[in-house]
């Protein structure tokens, strides 16, 4: 039954959880753009936003990416650079203590507001409360951990993870097994983190898909779209002026059309 | 020369009598719905007053506009792009709903169903946020209505900087004005220029500014960029909302509703042509005060050849061009120097313009407080309201308010010459730089103001802009989306996002 129970809960679930996160989010926002939102609710109450929020999402940014690059580079990587595991246990410890914290401190505040701010409350949807809440329930079990890890600081539990995380990513069956024996707060911790990949895309999370690093590119900062097509005279219907329909030319391509976007 | 068109609006204040109804007919068509009850995306201020949101023309506070910068570029006031997203997770300087007024209605249900008690039942009011009962109303959209409220609190408004305003807290030399405001759908937008993911866009056509709803996330940088904080953040969908010029009806010919339902017939609209390679110079000129000229320097003249012909080389109907040589916008702003951009120290040249009022010297001069010559007030020597019309319209720049004042008062007392005493005097428009003939068009479009004079509105000529033959049997019995004229649906059954990429395939044979 035990067995079982890892099958299905990082065997099988990793999988599902990724499949919904990745198609849930592409059909959303395929399908209604207009719901896909942060959901920012600082317009209504500042007051505990300003270092919440920050403290929050710089934290869980690095925790984030932390977890992605911690877990999912294969462990031969760190053997070539010389990276040793008790170094990256420690660092991974301090880096991810201290963001933790941050991000514990910050959720804490949000949750509060969210929670005990009647503005906030009544505004919130059920998916807001929930996600905040499994965000602060794993920060708590992510901080936990530590207490384990630090029995373990030579790297040996960490590398058992990196081994399932590296099984999962190549579909090795053998993956689930690497955690079996782990303490019950990192089993805890990992279902958990694939349950918030499974409520994304059914929440406001998907804002974290909208990262406008993209601003940073764009040129100028002015954006004008004009309905015009801005090769003139390549139309079905028009030809040159003057001309009869031509039906021929690359034509105003319908999509153009539609979304009436030119260059500034 | 790349030359756009826009349609541009001038309000002349001199006629403005704040009856709101601009306001309300906004509202009823365009934000009655939840998330945005606080927003308006036009109201009318009185001033001198802080205005809504509280405070709005304080940019130190806001960071609203553009600043230029030592190298002589403009940036944002917020800071570039890199410093904008790192105000991503919380914004510093985005105003709170309660900057605007916390919504409210009334319970008016109590005043039917209360018991027989021993009170008068009265309509609490209720916040439409939580829904609690309010104790106390502490602002609205139009709290200092007819200078409502002690002068202590609306003395910190912005446009008495370098005046002695503690002269005005008296009640018999207080002067008021009225100042309807909506977006100013700018030719150098600074929301656009703060949205992270694009969404805001200025179009090319008829020069409107737009939230694309689709990919507004919520970020709220517009609603800090914009000086004018005339982006609205509606809390319920999490979207920034604006003023979208009723494009549905200027699109067919029709004035915006706030135009349509004016009662003192104060606005106008019209087209006018612009140089876009202009933007950028102008909008960063190193003295603010050389930014309403520099914005003039814009404009293009409709009646001038090469201009024609560069703007049929864009594209621009020959309808739009026709309508421009008839423009009332472009008369007031351009020919007769009367109407002026709203706070152009802001760097986002405004396009929708302002007469400025002559009740302030008016009511002076009946006073018998300035001295007059035919009727007519000497402006200048009522230094106080010329210095805070100019803080409000040219950057602090007195000149060209007191001119554009002293043509007000030419027509006017031309006028009284010629219907009251039936002399025609030329030398009351030589006085003021204008001619007979200007003179008494500024009569017949400001003072008259015929609804066709008032409104020179050119449809858009979207057959001319799209292809129709592509587009046709694209709009059928889909119900929440396209069909693109195809049958192919996507996973939910609705048409394809995407068009087919190469429209001829379909063509009948």
């Amino acid at each position: 039954m035990t067995d079982f129970i890892n099958q299905l809960a990082f065997g099988w679930y990793p999988y599902l959880a990724v499949t919904v996160l990745v198609l849930g989010s592409v059909l959303r926002f395929d399908a209604n753009q207009y719901s896909w939102r942060s959901q920012s609710s600082q317009f209504l109450r500042r007051k505990q936003m300003v270092i919440g929020s920050n403290l929050f999402h710089m934290g869980i940014i690095i925790l984030f990416f932390g977890h992605l690059v911690g877990l999912l580079t294969p462990i031969n990587v760190f053997d070539t650079l010389g990276i040793g595991h008790g170094f990256k246990q420690t660092a991974a410890l301090v880096v991810g203590g201290i963001a933790g914290l941050a991000s514990f401190v910050g959720c804490s505040l949000l949750l509060h507001r969210r929670l005990f701010d009647p503005r906030i409350r009544r505004s919130s949807s059920v998916g807001d409360i929930l996600v905040l809440v499994l965000i602060w329930i794993q920060l708590v079990l992510g901080i936990a951990t530590t207490y384990w890890t630090l029995q373990h600081l030579d790297g040996s539990e960490m590398v058992r993870f990196m081994s399932w995380a590296n099984g999962i990513l190549t579909l090795d069956p053998a993956a689930p097994g690497e955690i079996r024996d782990v303490a019950l707060v990192y089993k805890l911790h990992i279902v958990l983190g694939l349950t918030l990949f499974v409520v994304t895309p059914f929440t406001r999370l998907v804002h974290i898909w909208s990262a406008p690093v993209w601003f940073l590119l764009r040129p100028g900062y002015q954006i004008v779209r004009s309905r015009r097509s801005d090769k003139p005279n390549y139309s079905l219907t028009r030809g040159p002026a003057g001309g009869a329909p031509s039906y021929g030319g690359p034509a105003v391509l319908r999509q153009q059309a539609e979304s009436g976007e030119a260059g500034a | 020369m790349k030359v756009r068109a826009q349609i541009a609006m001038v309000l002349n204040l001199d006629k403005c009598i704040g009856c709101h109804t601009c306001s309300i007919t906004c509202k009823n068509v365009w934000t009655n719905r939840e998330g945005v009850e606080y927003a308006w995306f036009n109201n009318v201020e009185t001033k001198p007053g802080i205005g809504y949101p509280k405070d709005w023309e304080n940019q130190e506070r806001w960071k609203g506009g553009w600043v230029r910068k030592k190298n002589g570029k403009i940036i944002p006031r917020q800071g570039a792009k890199w410093r904008i997203l790192s105000k991503l997770f919380a914004n510093p300087h985005l105003p709170e709903i309660d900057d605007f007024y916390e919504p409210y209605t009334f319970e008016y249900e109590w005043l039917q169903s209360a018991p027989e008690i021993q009170a008068q039942p009265t309509a609490r009011p209720k916040s439409l946020i939580t829904g609690e009962l309010l104790n106390k109303i502490e602002w609205s959209g139009n709290w200092e209505d007819m200078l409502g409220g002690e002068f202590e609190k609306r003395s910190h408004d912005y446009n008495f900087e370098g005046v002695q305003k503690e002269i005005y807290g008296q009640f018999e030399k207080t002067f008021m004005m009225y100042l309807p405001r909506l977006c100013e759908h700018c030719l150098n937008p600074a929301c656009l220029a703060s949205c992270p993911s694009g969404a805001i866009y200025k179009r090319a056509e008829d020069g409107i500014v737009l939230i694309d709803q689709e990919k507004c996330r919520g970020w709220r940088m517009c609603v800090s960029g914009c000086p004018y904080k005339k982006i609205y953040y509606n809390w319920a969908s999490g979207k920034s909302e604006k003023c979208i010029f009723c494009y549905p009806r200027i699109e067919t010919g029709q004035p915006t509703v706030c135009s349509e339902t004016c009662v003192g017939r104060i606005r106008y609209l019209g087209v006018v042509l612009y140089d876009a390679d202009r933007i950028e110079e102008a909008a960063s000129v190193e003295d603010p005060k050389d930014l309403y000229p520099a914005q003039l320097g814009v404009f293009l003249d409709p009646n001038d050849v090469t201009v024609q012909e560069a703007a049929r080389a864009e594209g621009i109907p020959d309808t739009w061009l026709e309508a421009a040589t008839r423009s009332p916008v472009y008369k007031m702003a351009m020919e007769w120097k009367i109407a002026f951009p709203l706070h152009p120290e802001y760097r986002t040249l405004p396009m929708v313009w302002y007469v400025p009022p002559l009740s302030p010297i008016q009511s002076a001069a009946e006073a018998g407080k300035i001295s007059a010559q035919d009727g007519m007030p000497d402006v200048r020597s009522l230094r106080i309201p010329l210095r805070y019309l100019a803080n409000l319209l040219t950057a602090g720049d007195e000149e060209p308010i007191a001119m554009a004042l002293e043509r007000m008062l030419a027509m006017r007392s031309y006028m009284r010459a010629k219907s009251v005493e039936g002399r025609i005097d030329e030398s009351i428009p030589a006085r003021v730089g204008l001619d007979r003939a200007t003179i008494e068009e500024m009569y017949k479009i400001m003072a008259l103001a015929a609804y066709e004079d008032r409104y020179v509105i050119p449809t858009a000529r979207r057959e001319l802009e799209e292809d129709a033959f592509v587009l046709r049997g694209s709009s059928g019995f889909g119900f929440r989306e396209n069909t693109l004229g195809t049958t192919k649906t996507n996973l939910f059954g609705g048409g394809p996002k995407k068009a087919p990429r190469d429209p001829r395939m379909e063509l009948p044979t």
